[in-house]
């Protein structure tokens, strides 16, 4: 029987697009997806900006108030925007059938979802990253704040995406998912908030704020480790 | 039968350059062993045996809700079986479930299709998560008259001609493996005509089928199986603790 290079492929070798090309594919299709319905990325944005913006009508103008919580504020709105925009992660590829095929495609699982979890970051932790300055602004934040801001924001909002994936890959299947997922996700961003306020109060205080950003720096690299791998699991009890 | 399967399973390739790549060496064998589902706490099926062997097709029949569709996603790896083993070319999938992943291509009751994204481009990520090249695509199309409607946005098409474009994503992307959950429902007559021959074309190829039908197909020597015929064994109190638990 001849041997063509085709059918060793078939009889071992490496089938598929490999992790790199399929990651890489997975990403443009939901940045794509992103682009063609603008509406739902600009959502998180938008509630960020206009809660953020509340809060100065309900608590009043004064200064150094405001200058206090602006970090916490930032945070706290950053922090449910991404809550919001979490049921869409696979909400809809679960309910057309796509998630059943990149669950039965080459591509290993984990790594569909840690680029799942990147378009998501791309088009709602990038969008609020570059929307914190203005809320930042509007409550008078120091100019040596705004450095420690987006530092602890560029760490904490893949972290917040990367467990949020897994609260809502958790949910799929489940009646009303989009309300149990605040209730598993937000335990597990409190630390998130809570360093990531306290980075921005340490630098205004004078002190250093390395010791903020490095465990958030542990924390995204703790979530990019396991996050992907329960995210994954919990999908293949979805799709079951 | 074994013999003869084989040796037209050989000369295939050189029968079949359109999609050279992918196919399964001749002789490879598709089978389960005693298998077992079981969805919710419900037993669908118990003790089914099904040997398939290059070149096969597996048409499913029975009722509604007898577990055709259950048995497609045992044998497409998304559900685990409850009972018993799938063996590919003699080997248990379940030890390398990635590699069998690779092999198959499964067509559902959903579409998987995304109405902002064009036709092609629907396609093309298919492939292109499939394979490494992803360059069928525009063959594919064509293959189901979709060739006119590439670059329309899918949520322009018609109901059948999403279906169509949903098929031909088997086409887009070489596997030796095949499942199909009523691939004919939806289509027009010359769709399925299309279909029979990719299906018989595959075949030839040395390619494998399994699909669950109530529209018959003409399809060349397909072999039968009736989920109906493996009713699971009926749950007493002694095999299930739970059964006393309920009442």
């Amino acid at each position: 029987m001849p041997k063509t290079a085709p059918e060793t492929a078939a009889a071992g070798g490496d089938p598929g697009p490999g992790l790199i090309l399929g990651f890489a594919r997975v990403v443009a299709r939901d940045l794509r997806l992103a682009l063609r319905q603008r509406g739902d990325a600009l959502l998180a944005v938008l509630f960020f900006v206009l809660t953020a913006m509340l809060f100065p009508f309900g608590i009043g103008q004064e200064p150094n108030l405001l200058q206090r919580i602006a970090p916490g504020v930032v945070w706290v709105t950053a922090l449910l925007a991404v809550l919001l925009s979490l049921e869409r992660l696979f909400l809809r590829d679960y309910e057309d059938g796509s998630l059943e095929l990149m669950a039965l495609s080459p591509v290993p699982l984990p790594v569909i979802v840690l680029a799942k979890v990147t378009a998501h970051w791309l088009t709602t932790g990038l969008p609020l990253l570059a929307a914190a300055p203005i809320i930042a602004l509007m409550y008078g934040l120091p100019a040596a704040g705004y450095g420690i801001l987006l530092a602890a924001m560029a760490l904490g909002t893949p972290t917040l995406s990367l467990i949020g994936a897994v609260g809502a890959a958790l949910t799929l299947g489940a009646r009303r998912g989009g309300v149990l997922i605040p209730l598993l996700v937000l335990p597990l961003y409190i630390p998130v908030l809570i360093f990531g306020v306290s980075a921005v109060d340490a630098q205004m205080a004078g002190l250093s704020a390395r010791p903020q950003l490095l465990l958030m720096g542990a924390g995204l690299l703790a979530a990019v480790a396991l996050a992907p791998w329960a995210a994954a699991g919990a999908l293949r009890q979805a799709v079951e | 039968m074994a013999a003869d399967n084989s040796s037209q399973a050989a000369s295939a390739p050189s029968a079949a350059p359109a999609a050279p790549s992918g196919r399964p060496r001749a002789g490879v064998r598709f089978a389960g062993r005693d298998l077992g589902c079981v969805r919710g706490d419900r037993a669908i099926f118990a003790g089914l045996d099904f040997d398939l062997p290059a070149g096969g097709a597996l048409v499913l029949s029975g009722p509604n809700g007898s577990g055709k569709s259950s048995l497609l996603r045992v044998l497409a790896s998304l559900l685990p079986p409850a009972a018993g083993q799938l063996l590919w070319d003699g080997a248990d999938v379940a030890r390398d479930p990635e590699a069998h992943r690779a092999r198959l291509h499964y067509q559902g009751h959903h579409e998987a299709l995304k109405p902002e994204l064009t036709a092609a481009e629907n396609l093309g990520f298919w492939a292109g998560l499939q394979d490494k090249s992803a360059g069928a695509v525009a063959r594919a199309l064509a293959r189901f008259g979709l060739a006119d409607l590439a670059d329309q946005p899918v949520r322009l098409l018609s109901a059948g001609q999403r279906r169509r474009l949903s098929l031909s994503r088997i086409l887009a992307a070489p596997a030796p493996l095949w499942l199909l959950d009523e691939p004919s429902v939806g289509l027009d007559a010359r769709s399925v005509r299309t279909l029979e021959a990719e299906i018989e074309a595959h075949r030839a190829a040395g390619g494998l089928v399994v699909l669950a039908t109530h529209q018959p197909l003409d399809l060349a020597d397909p072999r039968a199986l009736s989920v109906d015929d493996f009713p699971p064994a009926p749950v007493t109190a002694d095999d299930d603790p739970w059964a006393g638990a309920l009442w």
